[in-house]
C-alpha cells in the first residue's frame, strides 16, 4: 500500500503496466519529456524510452488513428488526449473506427485502445478545459466508459482497462487529481468493470454519482445524516458497462433516487439512469427521480461555481425527495 | 484489333519491360493479366447482379486493376494493407479466397464479417487486409500505427495505405503523413487518383498540380505514376517497397487513373462528367493496354484470352451460386462481436426493443 493522489495512482498504474507488459505503449501530446501537462506520465519517458512513450504531433485524430493501428497489430496503446474538450478531432476515429472495428470485421480485428483523458470542471478552465461529455461515448456501442473517483480505483480500473480486450474511454476527474489522497495497493491491482462501489449505505435516499461528483455527494450524505436522513451513495465507476443491478437494488431499498453529474442535463447520463429506474424500479419509487446536473449551456468561466453541482444542491434535491413521500 | 483503336500504347520494348520487371518479367505479365481478367469479370457480373437487386451495392474497381495487381504481387505475406473503396483485388492476389469475398458481397453467413459491412468493404485477417471503412481517410493514420507497431516489435513488414484523391483533403491524410514523416515508420501511401471523388473533379479537390507534391510538406518523397500502365505501376511499387524494406523513410505514390465506371451502383456520372470522359478513360484502360502490348509482343498466344475469360467466368459463377445458396447470418450475430466474447453482451441496458 502507498498513500497517493489520484494522478499519482494513474502514474503508478501506467508504470506498472509498462514494466510487466512490453506491449504497453503510451502516446500523446507532451507525454514524453514533459511527463504530461498534469504529470500523469511523469518518469515514463526516462524509464521506457521514446519508442514506448511517444510525444506525438499535435493532432488528436493522428493520436487515436495511430493508436488504433498499434492495437490492430496487437500492442496495447494507452493514448492521452490532453483534455476531453480537445477529443473531437478524434471523435471520428473513436466512434466510427475504434468502437466498430471488432464488430464490422466479424471479430477479426479487435481494437483494444485505452484513451485516457482528463475531464470536468472546477479548475477555472473555461469552456474548453472543463466539459463532461461522457454521454457521447456511452451512446456508442463498442466502447467502455470508465470514471474513477479514488486513487485506488484510478489505478485498479486503469490496469483493468489496459489489459481489457475492448476499447476504453478512461475519464479522469482532473479537479480531484491532487485534492484526493488515498491508500493504493502496490503491484498489479485491478478493479473489475461493471461493479459500482457502495461508498456508504443508507435507507432513505440513493445518491448516484461518479468522478469528481463523488466527493461532493459524500459531503452531502454527511450533511443529510446530521438532519436525520440516511443517504446511500453509489460510485458508478464504469458507466458502460453499467452496474444496473446495483442501481436497481439500491432504489428498491430506499425508494428515492438523486442522480448527480457535471454534464448538461438534457440527454445526459442521468437520463439513462432515470429511464432505467422507470423501466425496472418504478414500483419501488416513492418520489420522482431527481437529477442534479450542470446547466444546458456551454460550460461557463466566470460562473463556473453556479454551473456545477455542489454539496448544497445535492442536499436540497435529497431533502425534496424525502419530503415528497 | 478494332476495340483497341486510340488506346494509349505501353511505351516499352520487350527488353525495357524485362529490365523494369526483373527476371521472369513475361511470367509476371501473364500472371497479372490473369488477375485483371478475373477482376474485370467479377466487376461486370456483380454490377449486373446489383441492377437485378441480387446484391445491395457494388463499387467497381474497373480501371484500377494494374495498381491493385501490382500491389498484390509485390507485397509480402507479413505486410499489411489498408484499403480504400477499390482495393479488394489486392486481397485476392494476396491469397484471400474469391468464394469468401463473394460471400462478403452477398453479406451471408459465410462472410467472415457476418454481413455487417456493406458490399466491397471486406475484412480479411488471413491476408492482413484491414476491415474497410466508408469513412474517408481514417485508415491513413491507422496505417501509420501498424507500421509503428512493426518497428516496435522489430518485425519484418511494411504497410500499404490506399486512399483516393478525395481523401487527400481529409484530416487523416494530413495527420497520417505528418505522423509518418516524424516517426519515419515503414508505410507506403498509395493515392489512387481516379480524378473523381463521386462528382467532384480532382481540380476542385486541391490546387496542387500533382497530389504527390503534397508529400514534400511532410518531409517525404512523392512520385506520380501512370496507374493504368501495369509496368510503370509495378516498377514504382517495387522500387518504393524495396526502399522501405531497406529502412528508407515513408513515401507517397500517386497513381493517376481514369474512373471507368460510376462511383458506385448508387451514382449517375451523366450528371457531372464531360461527354468525352468515357472515351478518354477507355483509351487508358489498363487491362486493354496490357493486353495490346502482350499481343503485339507475342506474349498472348491465340486463344489464351478466351481461356482466361472463361475460367474467370466459371469461378465467379461458382462463387455466386455458393453465396446465393447460403443463408443470411443468424439473428444471434446481431449482438455479437460488439465486445470481446468474455465482455458484456451489450452496454448498459440496451437490448433494442426490450419490454421486460
Amino acid at each position: 500500500m502507498s498513500s497517493l493522489t489520484l494522478v499519482q495512482a494513474i502514474n503508478r498504474g501506467l508504470a506498472e503496466a509498462m514494466r510487466t507488459d512490453p506491449d504497453v505503449v503510451v502516446l500523446g501530446e507532451d507525454v514524453g519529456t514533459n511527463g504530461g501537462v498534469f504529470r500523469a506520465t511523469e518518469g515514463l519517458f526516462k524509464e521506457f524510452g521514446a519508442e514506448r512513450v511517444v510525444d506525438t504531433p499535435l493532432s488528436e485524430t493522428g493520436i487515436i488513428g495511430s493508436a488504433i493501428g498499434l492495437a490492430l497489430y496487437g500492442l496495447k496503446p494507452v493514448a492521452e488526449i490532453q483534455f476531453l474538450d480537445f477529443i473531437y478531432p478524434a471523435f471520428d476515429q473513436i466512434v466510427s473506427e475504434m468502437a466498430k472495428m471488432r464488430y464490422r470485421s466479424g471479430g477479426q480485428f479487435p481494437c483494444h485502445v485505452v484513451v485516457r483523458t482528463p475531464y470536468g470542471g472546477g479548475i477555472r478552465g473555461g469552456i474548453y478545459h472543463s466539459q463532461s461529455t461522457e454521454a457521447y461515448f456511452c451512446h456508442t456501442a463498442g466502447l467502455k466508459v470508465v470514471v474513477p473517483s479514488t486513487p485506488a480505483d484510478a489505478k485498479g480500473l486503469l490496469l483493468t482497462a489496459i489489459h481489457d480486450e475492448d476499447p476504453v474511454v478512461f475519464l479522469e476527474p482532473k479537479r480531484i487529481y491532487r485534492s484526493v489522497t488515498g491508500e493504493v495497493p502496490d503491484g498489479d491491482h485491478r478493479v473489475p468493470f461493471g461493479v459500482a462501489r457502495t461508498v456508504r449505505e443508507g435507507t432513505d435516499v440513493s445518491l448516484f454519482a461518479y468522478g469528481a461528483m463523488v466527493p461532493a455527494a459524500e459531503e452531502a450524505a454527511a450533511v443529510l445524516e446530521k438532519e436525520g436522513v440516511s443517504a446511500e451513495l453509489l460510485d458508478l465507476r464504469t458507466l458502460s458497462p453499467l452496474d444496473e443491478s446495483a442501481v436497481i437494488a439500491s432504489v428498491e431499498k430506499t425508494g428515492r433516487a438523486v442522480i448527480v453529474h457535471e454534464a448538461a442535463r438534457f440527454c445526459g447520463f442521468g437520463a439513462e439512469l432515470a429511464a432505467l429506474l422507470a423501466e425496472k424500479a418504478l414500483y419501488s419509487l416513492k418520489a420522482p427521480v431527481a437529477r442534479v446536473t450542470g446547466f444546458d449551456t456551454p460550460f461557463p468561466y466566470a460562473l463556473e461555481q453556479l454551473y456545477l453541482p455542489n454539496t448544497e444542491k445535492i442536499v436540497a434535491a435529497a431533502r425534496a425527495a424525502v419530503r415528497a413521500a | 484489333m478494332s476495340e483497341s483503336s486510340g488506346l494509349v500504347p505501353l511505351p516499352y520494348s520487350p527488353s525495357e519491360v524485362e529490365a523494369l520487371l526483373g527476371e521472369g518479367g513475361a511470367r509476371t505479365l501473364l500472371s497479372a493479366y490473369r488477375w485483371m481478367v478475373l477482376a474485370r469479370t467479377l466487376d461486370a457480373r456483380m454490377q449486373a447482379l446489383q441492377r437485378q437487386g441480387r446484391v445491395g451495392f457494388y463499387g467497381a474497381a474497373t480501371g484500377q486493376e494494374a495498381v491493385n495487381v501490382a500491389a498484390g504481387l509485390l507485397s509480402a505475406p507479413e505486410d499489411w494493407v489498408f484499403p480504400g473503396l477499390r482495393e479488394q483485388l489486392v486481397a485476392l492476389v494476396r491469397g484471400h479466397p474469391l468464394p469468401t469475398y463473394v460471400h462478403h458481397l452477398f453479406g451471408d453467413a459465410l462472410d467472415p464479417a457476418l454481413g455487417r459491412n456493406m458490399p466491397c468493404h471486406p475484412s480479411a485477417r488471413d491476408v492482413h487486409y484491414v476491415s474497410m471503412s466508408s469513412v474517408i481517410g481514417t485508415q491513413i493514420s491507422q496505417a501509420v500505427g501498424v507500421a509503428q507497431a512493426m518497428r516496435l516489435r522489430r518485425a519484418a513488414g511494411v504497410v500499404l495505405a490506399f486512399f483516393g484523391d478525395g481523401a487527400t483533403s481529409s484530416n487523416d491524410f494530413h495527420a497520417g503523413l505528418n505522423f509518418a514523416g516524424v516517426l519515419k515508420v515503414p508505410v507506403l501511401f498509395c493515392c489512387t487518383n481516379n480524378q473523381w471523388a463521386i462528382s467532384v473533379p480532382v481540380e476542385h479537390q486541391s490546387a496542387v498540380r500533382q497530389l504527390s507534391d503534397k508529400a514534400r510538406a511532410y518531409g517525404l518523397l512523392g512520385h506520380r505514376v501512370d496507374g493504368t500502365d501495369f509496368v510503370a505501376s509495378y516498377a514504382a511499387l517495387s522500387g518504393a517497397l524495396g526502399r522501405l524494406r531497406d529502412g528508407a523513410p515513408p513515401e507517397l505514390l500517386e497513381f493517376l487513373l481514369y474512373r471507368m465506371t460510376p462511383h458506385s451502383s448508387s451514382d449517375d456520372p451523366g450528371r457531372y462528367q464531360p461527354p468525352d470522359w468515357a472515351e478518354r478513360a477507355r483509351r487508358h484502360d489498363p487491362v486493354a493496354r496490357l493486353e495490346l502490348w502482350m499481343s503485339e509482343n507475342g506474349l498472348l498466344a491465340a486463344g489464351v484470352r478466351e481461356e482466361l475469360v472463361s475460367a474467370a467466368e466459371a469461378s465467379v459463377r461458382a462463387a455466386i451460386e455458393a453465396a446465393e445458396a447460403t443463408a443470411l447470418p443468424a439473428e444471434s450475430t446481431l449482438t455479437e462481436d460488439i465486445y470481446a466474447p468474455r465482455g458484456p453482451k451489450l452496454m448498459g441496458s440496451g437490448r433494442g426493443t426490450e419490454t421486460g
